[in-house]
């Protein structure tokens, strides 16, 4: 306890104190432990930094196993045990599932659907988020009790099904984007989120003759980026994660989206092989490579999207979506 | 302005609200090939099955005790992360160690359900080995008298991040000088602990508590239908994937419908009967 509290306040020759010249020789900003805060004893350390490491390491493992194998050969397979890093790495399972079998098709249908279809998500949820941000419009009350509504009840999957079944929808892809076209909670986050711009910047524009729709584009959704990143992101992530929707309503296996065939294949180990064509030619790859290729597939649009993800859901939405 | 707002309403009335209305066929003998409007009424008589089906009875202690599970052992695991991290003094190993468990929050379940089967399934990282040496291998991921415990697990592995996150957040907007007044008044870190730390997460902890309750009859259903086979229905059937069962694989659409109807309205009264709870206890609530 002692030497940390000399750490942060003991004056150093020169007049400031050495935790300041440490942060600039770092030039990093982890911060330093508080004057009044003891610092544990070597018990408490060992023990924090062991949970610390078990989580980390159950967290991690799988994925890292899982990707390890997706790159494993025939041989590295047949010596059996735990591979974490494979001796002779191969894209081989890649390559198989990559040339234009089902499991490409379903990668292309799942772009398709998420970019199309956050697109579309935005589109209603930002428009009516604004016309709900201005209180002093007459209406917007009730519309906002509807909205609050459907956060509480949810209809329930057989009478939905039907609606989609009576809309002429069933093994379409709209049916997999527009029964969850706006998500109330996303609706509320951006609504508040607008809300919170100020006011006067709106009045300005308006003075200087803008209407409705020029405020919104030009002055709404400029300032709004991050959070409208965000949404964007969760409703990017919602489709493309999606499996309910697609069980309920396709019946076409030509038409399914990635996380079907992933079930189909990985976790009900249908052959793929054979779905593939890829009896022919030489020996393919292992089947368990390939299932964790199709798996590490999936994952990788996340991962890419993972770090924005983060870095925004902390700053904006988080502190806004509490408050409101 | 009604313009901007005239695309998402006409959403929710059609795809909310609408299908909410057509939960009237839980009150009628539906069959799908005379349509709604012409099948004749039933009354209550599918309420009153719900006493008495075995199938229901079964999915609802099923539903109760998961979330149960869930309520004792997922829901603090994030607030015991958030306090440990907090107590660190290292912001970078802070914010390696939230990267590292926010993530698998994005992943489908699919892929979260595929993970573990490589780990613990049949032919994982455990059982492999223990049956190269000729050792029974352990019946982890199907076996229905662990299956609840697993689904808690899998939902902790799944979701601890995210609570983490929204803790942290919290925890950071502590008043420092509190905790250091606190000390410069002899708290020891225990107390600080219980009089500054606790006292200040109090609402966020009460809210994420409310949207708990609120979700208690909508478990989800992918994790559960996904697993459903391995493990059998017994274990597995919670409210949810019954409504799947009975209405897209045996056919009874309007028994199906009745227990979905009542699994809404619990669930709204869950959460209606939590909000008015936070508010009593002085918190701002959800709505």
């Amino acid at each position: 306890m002692a030497n940390v509290t000399q750490d942060v306040t003991t004056p150093i020759p020169g007049g400031t104190t050495r935790v300041s010249t440490n942060w600039f020789r770092r030039g990093r900003t982890d911060s330093a432990r508080p004057v009044w805060m003891e610092e544990p004893g070597p018990m408490m350390k060992t023990a924090k930094a062991l949970t610390l490491i078990v989580i980390v390491i159950i967290m991690l493992f799988p994925m890292v196993y899982v990707l390890a194998m997706s790159f494993s050969s025939q041989a590295d397979a047949a010596r059996g045990g735990l591979i974490l890093f494979p001796q002779s790495p191969t894209l081989d399972a890649y390559r198989a599932i990559l040339g234009g079998g089902v499991v490409s098709r379903a990668l292309q249908v799942s772009f398709g659907l998420t970019l199309f279809g956050t697109a579309l998500q935005m589109i209603f949820t930002a428009t009516m988020a604004y016309g709900l941000s201005r209180t002093t419009v007459i209406g917007s009350k009730p519309v906002l009790y509807i909205v609050l509504g459907a956060m509480i009840f949810s209809p329930g999957m057989i009478p939905s099904y039907l609606l989609v079944k009576e809309l002429g929808l069933l093994n379409t892809y709209a049916s997999l984007i527009v029964p969850g076209l706006v998500s109330a909670w996303n609706l509320i986050i951006v609504r508040n989120f607008f809300m919170n711009i100020p006011r006067e910047l709106v009045d300005a524009a308006r003075i200087d003759g803008a209407n409705d729709a020029q405020v919104f584009t030009q002055i709404i959704l400029p300032l709004s980026k991050a959070v409208l990143a965000v949404v964007a992101l969760f409703y990017g992530v919602s489709i493309w994660n999606s499996f309910f929707n697609a069980i309920l309503y396709l019946n076409e296996t030509s038409k399914w989206p990635i996380q079907l065939v992933l079930r189909q294949y990985v976790l009900q180990g249908t052959n793929l092989a054979s779905a593939e064509g890829l009896q022919s030619g030489a020996a393919p790859p292992p089947a368990e490579t390939i299932k964790m290729a199709i798996v590490v597939i999936a994952t990788v649009p996340i991962l890419l999207v993972y770090p924005f993800l983060q870095k925004y859901f902390t700053k904006g939405v988080l502190t806004g979506s509490i408050k409101g | 302005m009604y313009l901007f707002m005239a695309p998402g309403l006409f959403y929710f009335l059609l795809f909310v609200y609408f299908p909410l209305a057509g939960n009237i066929i839980a009150f009628k003998d539906y069959s799908p090939f005379i349509g709604i409007r012409e099948s004749p009424w039933a009354g209550l008589a599918n309420f009153e099955r719900l006493f008495t089906d075995p199938l229901f009875s079964q999915a609802l202690v099923n539903t109760l005790q998961i979330e149960t599970l869930q309520l004792i052992f997922a829901f603090p695991a994030p607030l015991l992360l958030a306090l440990l991290l907090n107590s660190l003094i290292s912001e970078s190993v802070k914010r390696s160690i939230q990267s590292i468990v926010y993530l698998p929050y994005f992943l489908s379940w699919v892929i979260v359900i595929a993970l573990w089967q490589q780990v613990f399934g049949g032919a994982g990282v455990i059982n492999q080995p223990l049956r190269d040496a000729g050792i029974d291998p352990i019946s982890i991921m199907d076996n229905p008298s662990f299956f609840k415990f697993l689904v808690v697990l899998q939902s902790m592995w799944k979701e601890i991040g995210w609570g983490t996150i929204i803790f942290l957040a919290a925890l950071t907007k502590i008043d420092m000088q509190l905790y250091e007044a606190a000390a410069m008044d002899g708290a020891n870190s225990r107390r600080r602990l219980l009089d500054v730390t606790l006292p200040g997460i109090r609402s966020i902890v009460i809210l994420l508590l409310i949207l708990r309750m609120g979700s208690m009859f909508s478990t989800g259903f992918e994790q559960y239908f996904l697993q459903r086979n391995a493990v059998g229905p017994d274990a597995a059937e919670v409210l949810d994937t019954l409504v799947y069962t009975l209405g897209f694989q045996s056919g009874q659409w309007s028994f199906g419908a009745a227990v979905g109807l009542v699994r809404g309205l619990v669930a709204a009264f869950l959460i209606l009967f939590a909000n008015w709870l936070a508010k009593k206890f002085g918190e701002e609530g959800l709505l």
